[in-house]
């Protein structure tokens, strides 16, 4: 029985709220997008634990590190393009390099920006992140498992981005469920191949294995909410136990969660791949139902490429 | 009289301190052969009224939380805040030798990783201040009683995050913030006036919302007077622009644009010790 859809924003709100009640270390730290993050009620309640910096995302994270070498954990919070690319030097140096403790939210990420298009639609953020040491990056699937994995985030010393779709979303998770910090999690037992997916992809990953059960392939699916450090034992062992191997994301399939499996399983047990999701091109305006379609993330499309990887099992 | 008295042997201590650092920094410089020589001699005034006079710190218990902070933002004057660090007991003085040696704690831009006594990492311009303002935040948050002293470098001041820092801290009323800016008027290109000039400088600061003072940064007593100042200013940040010279005290770089990163030779470096030692130069 899944649970009532709740908004992801909602929840990490009130999650934070809640940490914040317990933790007097935690600020939030805001650039002019907190009504975007429905994060009013924090400042609502910790009126001198909210710093808004205004349009000013660059100066958001250097504050952010301030706060953090003063010994706060600082929560900070814009659009994903706007969070990764548009202060990438600062993340880098100032949160990453310099050692300090900076949650960084960034929300909407790729085709969840929708009607904002182009300019707000980070295909590369992933990717950005990816490529600084000590960075550790959770996609939450749903608010089921923001809220679990919010202690966990805060728990760990080190910097931490957060895609964070905003919204409802399906839900994935019920009260049953037991967040695993860093550890990828099979939702589906499967023996022909195996689909990756993170974010909202694993939705549409879902969707596939079912359709194709129908037709008597045997899927199995993993959530990878934690592109890095990526689960290489899981992410190794899922290869090793299907022969084949399809990753989907919501990002291009340049640097992100394809990119990272490939780089694990070339080295360490090479299965025919494919990987699903934006193929080296920028955003636009579109609904979501619009933009996986031409971009060819949905469940469609990973049956197809399911199909292709099947073919090529020696 | 006993208090003019105290006062003339406390500008003269904090003088000769600022000699002692300059010693060091160009003895750290030229022993490796090249670095940013002309940014640090200008800072090493205003670094020895900060650490041997004016600032709550404590070597022994580098992290006190009420600790005054000091930030180094424009991060290449590493070596001269080193030999304040040194000089003030947070390590030995001989691991000043090590400047940017393979492993070293000690390496060009500020690292408060490596270093003992360095409160930010800084090297990359205008975030140092950004954290700075961060650090403020944080004091302000827990009522803490301790000052964030930064400095930044007058070509630094042509990053844009510097503004969007300053405007962040005159918005917020940070009082607990004293910021210098080490107007030595050149930058690697020439001077910054020609580059892209900043003037009115003391004005734009004013303009978003900091008490702004224009000093000489090579006075040790109008130094001390200006953050006197600064700490009586209630419900702004405050501002002290230090007109300073680039490569004060070395013979072979006070006063030259070319003296913002060079090359000093062990014959250069110690003819300047001797000269400071002399007391022909300052």
């Amino acid at each position: 029985m899944a649970l009532e859809q709740r908004e992801v924003r909602e929840v990490y709100t009130e999650a934070l709220i809640e940490m914040a009640e317990k933790d007097e270390r935690i600020v939030l730290v805001e650039a002019d997008l907190m009504k975007a993050a429905k994060s009013l009620p924090f400042k609502e309640k910790f009126p001198e634990r909210t710093i808004d910096v205004g349009i000013a995302e660059a100066n958001m994270m250097g504050v952010a590190s301030g706060l953090s070498a003063f010994g706060k954990i600082p929560f900070t919070h814009t659009f994903t393009p706007f969070a990764t690319r548009r202060c990438l030097d600062q993340i880098t140096i100032s949160v990453a390099y310099a050692g300090l403790n900076v949650k960084m939210m960034g929300s909407d990420p790729g085709v969840a920006a929708e009607l904002n298009g182009g300019t707000h639609m980070s295909f590369e953020d992933v990717g950005i992140m990816r490529s600084i040491p000590n960075m550790v990056i959770f996609e939450p699937v749903d608010s089921v498992q923001l809220k679990q994995a919010m202690p966990h985030i805060i728990n760990h010393y080190g910097p931490v981005y957060i895609r964070m779709f905003r919204k409802k979303t399906e839900q994935i998770f019920d009260e049953k469920y037991t967040f695993n910090w860093c550890k990828a999690e099979q939702l589906k037992e499967g023996s022909d191949v195996v689909i990756m997916a993170t974010g909202l992809m694993v939705k549409e990953s879902l969707d596939a294995a079912n359709q194709l059960k129908e037709e008597g392939i045997s899927v199995k699916v993993l959530n990878i909410h934690t592109v890095k450090p990526l689960d290489k034992e899981a992410v190794i062992q899922a290869a090793k136990d299907t022969g084949a191997v399809v990753t989907a994301e919501n990002h291009n399939i340049i640097n992100g969660l394809g990119s990272a499996v490939a780089e694990v399983l070339t080295e360490n047990y090479p299965v025919p791949m494919k990987r699903i999701g934006v193929k080296d091109h920028f955003g636009e305006v579109g609904k979501m139902d619009f933009l996986m379609n031409k971009y060819e993330m949905k469940a469609k499309h990973i049956i197809e490429a399911v199909k292709e990887v099947i073919g090529k099992k020696g | 009289m006993a208090e003019i008295t105290n006062q003339k042997e406390r500008i003269q201590q904090l003088e000769a301190k600022a000699v002692e650092l300059r010693k060091s920094t160009i003895e750290m410089i030229g022993k490796l052969g090249v670095g940013h020589i002309g940014g640090c001699l200008s800072i090493c005034d205003v670094l020895s009224a900060l650490y041997f006079d004016v600032m709550k710190i404590d070597p022994s218990n580098k992290d006190w939380q009420e600790r005054d902070r000091f930030i180094l933002s424009k991060g290449h004057g590493g070596p001269a805040l080193y030999a304040a660090l040194a000089h003030r007991g947070y390590f030995d003085i001989q691991l000043l030798d090590t400047l940017n040696r393979s492993n070293t704690n000690l390496p060009s831009h500020c690292d408060k990783i490596l270093t003992p006594g360095v409160d930010m990492t800084a090297g990359s311009l205008a975030q140092g201040f950004s954290a700075a303002i961060g650090m403020a935040l944080g004091a302000k948050i827990d009522k803490n009683p301790c000052r964030i002293f930064t400095l930044i470098g007058d070509g630094e001041s042509q990053e844009g995050q510097i503004w969007e820092a300053a405007m962040l801290a005159g918005s917020q009323q940070l009082d607990n913030v004293i910021a210098f800016v080490d107007y030595n008027k050149m930058q690697i290109d020439g001077y910054t006036q020609e580059v892209n000039g900043l003037e009115p400088l003391d004005l734009k600061w004013k303009a978003f919302g900091w008490h702004v003072q224009v000093i000489d940064g090579h006075d040790i007593q109008q130094i001390l007077d200006s953050i006197e100042r600064a700490d009586d200013e209630k419900g702004r940040p405050s501002m002290i622009i230090l007109n300073t010279i680039k490569g004060k005290g070395a013979y072979f770089a006070e006063g030259l644009v070319g003296s913002h990163n060079m090359p000093v030779t062990e014959e250069m470096w110690k003819k300047a010790v001797a000269m400071l030692d002399e007391g022909e130069v300052i």
